[in-house]
């Protein structure tokens, strides 16, 4: 494999602290209660949720809270070569990961013996896949209208030929030396998911939370900035009257 | 008249600071004002509350819904009311309190599948729903058309003192019966309940929108007093 950064450029032509293009979208199904898409780089991810509602089997309903169930599944075409559909071990523990991401966020207190459901669905894979479903999964929760107190945005840093890098591809996940997943809500300032795969120093590790914090407010914009588009066709901060 | 702010927020965003009363879909922070709800946020003299565009319909003692019953026991029918909770309709609350089982059964009255107007008469979050059809113009719904609406657009379908119904009655010779939980009723002639079911998703789209009452009146050629 050859280097990833030259002269401070990434494989696919980016800086240190670029983001991949992103672009979301709300609203998109109309049979789920809430719904969004995500385009982070070449990942697809369409999220759909369900709730709240009844819970069955009964005998898992919480009696002061509702119970929040996450499946993170990859099409057997979002890679290229085919995946089985079965869920494997990592999809099973990336939807663990998700829902923990996410609980939060959610004023689950509001919704006493019930369960919401949140289906991610990956069209398209590429690196940071848990990142791009958790931003675009509280704007499908948004739109269900479920009281949260803050969207949750996510973004992953993570170290590429020694380098501090923002927003890992397929590629960087894969041959760097470490990948690290933040999900962070902005407004409060709480970060509900920080992962790390690899090994930085206390400086590296700093540099990077820093540099995935930057991402997820950058992040955090183009979801409010979607949700204000489906909603009120305006610009956000709008004063009305 | 107290002047109110007004403000489109998304959750989490800040809505004001300083000191108010919560009044709903708001958090505190500090003296801070943040909004859990996609919606229209009002903050001024009263306090500071969201009014949803999007979300579940959870029922309050005395809503006038609409459901439909989906079961029945010996005691009780259970009806779908479009929420996350199943309601109950007790059968004493349709026989009266002398009911006994034995007397006859419920499916005589009302069969699975049957469309009721009830009211809410207890709920508290920990128990279902319990119903009554016993008010009048409550009961069984055996002619209409049904449509199907957002429950956070409903307020804004029934306007202020009734405003926006009293118009579209007026517009098109047609009979709304409004359930909070977002199912409507309509009864008329069918030019009238076509028109009608016009304006309702036009009240739906645009609900966060000001002058909408004119613009229905518009719609319909009523004039304004009419309604």
């Amino acid at each position: 494999m050859g280097k990833l950064i030259n002269d401070g450029i990434r494989v696919d032509g980016r800086r240190a602290d670029e983001l991949r293009p992103y672009r979301l979208e709300v609203g998109v199904l109309k049979n789920a209660d809430g719904s969004a898409y995500i385009e982070l780089g070449k990942n697809k991810i369409i999220v759909a949720v369900y709730g709240p509602k009844e819970v069955h089997p009964k005998h898992l309903s919480l009696p002061d809270r509702c119970i929040i169930r996450c499946r993170y599944h990859m099409s057997p075409f979002s890679t290229d070569v085919r995946k089985t559909p079965a869920p494997s071990r990592r999809e099973i523990e990336i939807s663990k990961v998700i829902r923990e991401a996410l609980e939060p966020a959610i004023l689950v207190g509001e919704y006493p013996r019930t369960a919401i459901d949140i289906f991610l669905e990956v069209l398209q894979s590429d690196g940071g896949s848990r990142c791009a479903g958790i931003t675009a999964a509280s704007l499908a929760l948004a739109d269900a209208g479920i009281s949260m107190y803050d969207l949750v945005a996510a973004c992953a840093a993570g170290k590429v030929d020694g380098t501090i890098v923002l927003d890992l591809s397929d590629v960087e996940d894969k041959e760097g030396e470490a990948d690290m997943p933040v999900a962070v809500m902005p407004n409060l300032g709480v970060i509900t998911l920080l992962q790390l795969d690899g090994i930085l120093t206390h400086e590296e590790f700093k540099r990077g939370l820093d540099l995935a914090l930057e991402g997820c407010r950058r992040l955090h914009e183009a979801q409010r900035k979607a949700l204000m588009e489906r909603y009120f066709k305006t610009a956000p901060n709008q004063e009305v009257e | 008249m107290p002047e109110v702010k007004r403000k489109y927020v998304i959750p989490g965003e800040l809505i004001t600071e300083g000191n108010y009363r919560i009044i709903t879909n708001v958090i505190k922070r500090g003296n801070k004002f943040y909004s859990t709800r996609i919606g229209l946020a009002e903050y001024g003299q009263e306090g500071v509350r969201v009014i949803p565009l999007t979300g579940p319909y959870i029922p309050k003692v005395d809503d006038l819904v609409i459901g439909k019953i989906v079961d029945y026991s010996a005691f009780a029918w259970e009806v779908d009311i479009n929420s996350c909770f199943l309601a109950y309709l007790p059968a004493r609350n349709v026989y009266g309190k002398s009911f006994s089982p034995r007397q006859e059964p419920l499916v005589k009255k009302f069969g699975i599948g049957d469309l009721i107007a009830a009211v809410v008469t207890a709920f508290d979050r920990t128990r279902d729903p319990i119903l009554s059809v016993s008010s009048p113009g409550l009961g069984k719904i055996t002619k209409g058309e049904v449509v199907k609406i957002s429950p956070t657009k409903v307020p804004r379908l029934i306007g202020k003192k009734g405003s926006m119904i009293k118009t579209i009655e007026s517009g098109t010779g047609c009979k709304l019966t409004i359930g909070q939980n977002g199912i409507i009723v309509l009864t008329g002639q069918p030019e009238g309940v076509i028109k009608a079911v016009k304006a309702i998703r036009l009240v739906e789209e645009e609900a966060h929108l000001a002058d909408l009452t004119q613009k229905i009146q518009a719609m319909l050629g009523v004039k304004e007093g009419d309604g």
